[in-house]
């Protein structure tokens, strides 16, 4: 059943399936972003009680999800890796790192700026906010650990140990606003009895979504890529791609 | 569209400074990334070529070497 997966296994192939997903992931992130961002900006009515200030939601939101989402796929990439001792596994886990800590740095950033004319503070120590910190140093410490090794299995394994066990602090960051009281609101569009935002919100909120998605999938490949060539640098087949040109 | 001119766009009804602090850093964040990650696969390349030439270069003096 699982027989056609097994190819992939292959450093070549694996390579070429990134070459061949990449062009669709960033066709679909610039064109959700271009639209998600004119129609966010300029086009999607202003909040009643916020006014402008809530034009952040639009990416906030999406990075703050694709920060969990990010995280989501590098530990399921992580588990892959120790289980099946797959090497490609192991470079997914560090291809996806930097760019999941990106989304977490913008998720924060973002927040600090609209934290600052609504609470009236860039940062407050809030169970959300400092469970989203967290997240953050998780993912620089994925990375920190993979290069700390001279040994690049050792340090695989080990970063891969740490992915995992961070996974903890998802359920943390997304009940955070539940279980304790915070100044962070409560979710907004996971809510599906009652969705506590305007359609003519969400639409444009949800093509923010499915455009950050799509870009952190094409820089995860892009990055994917340079790790397989880098890992198998002395390899024919790397020389071929390279001649090739 | 929301804005009756484009100063008015820009000032954002007076949180001009956040949303535009939001989406710039945003941007930046996401362009430095993006920049960072294609340079370090074009460096790559060229190294590899690089390695291929010195190697290159390496079999034509042994030759030339053992003619002499």
């Amino acid at each position: 059943m699982w027989k056609w997966l097994h190819p992939y296994a292959k450093a070549e192939r694996a390579y070429q399936l990134c070459n061949t997903l990449l062009p669709y992931f960033a066709v679909v992130s610039v064109l959700s972003i271009v639209v998600g961002w004119i129609w966010g900006l300029a086009y999607a009515p202003a909040d009643y009680q916020q006014k402008d200030s809530y034009r952040i939601i639009f990416i906030h939101v999406p990075s703050a999800i694709l920060s969990m989402g990010a995280y989501s796929s590098m530990a399921i990439a992580a588990i892959v890796a120790l289980v099946w001792q797959l090497r490609n596994a192991e470079l997914a886990v560090i291809a996806i790192a930097p760019v999941g800590a990106a989304m977490t740095a913008i998720a924060l950033i973002t927040g600090a700026a609209w934290g600052k004319p609504m609470w009236g503070a860039w940062w407050v120590w809030d169970a959300r906010l400092t469970s989203e910190l967290i997240l953050l140093f998780l993912y620089l410490g994925v990375l920190s650990l993979y290069h700390a090794f001279e040994d690049k299995k050792a340090g695989g394994r080990a970063a891969c140990i740490l992915a995992i066990v961070g996974v903890v602090n998802l359920p943390i960051i997304h009940f955070s606003v539940e279980w304790w009281n915070t100044l962070h609101q409560g979710a907004t569009i996971t809510k599906f009895d009652t969705s506590a935002i305007d359609p003519s919100m969400l639409w444009p909120l949800l093509i923010n979504i499915l455009g950050f998605a799509a870009l952190v999938g094409a820089m995860s490949l892009v990055r994917l890529k340079n790790e397989i060539m880098q890992a198998d640098k002395h390899r024919p087949w790397v020389r071929q791609l390279v001649s090739r040109g | 569209m929301q804005f009756e001119s484009f100063s008015d766009f820009i000032a954002m009804g007076g949180y001009g400074f956040y949303v535009w602090l939001s989406f710039g850093s945003c941007l930046a964040i996401i362009l430095g990334l993006l920049f960072v990650s294609l340079y370090e696969g074009k460096r790559l390349k060229e190294e590899v070529k690089m390695q291929m030439s010195r190697e290159e270069r390496i079999k034509k003096a042994k030759e030339a070497e053992a003619q002499a």
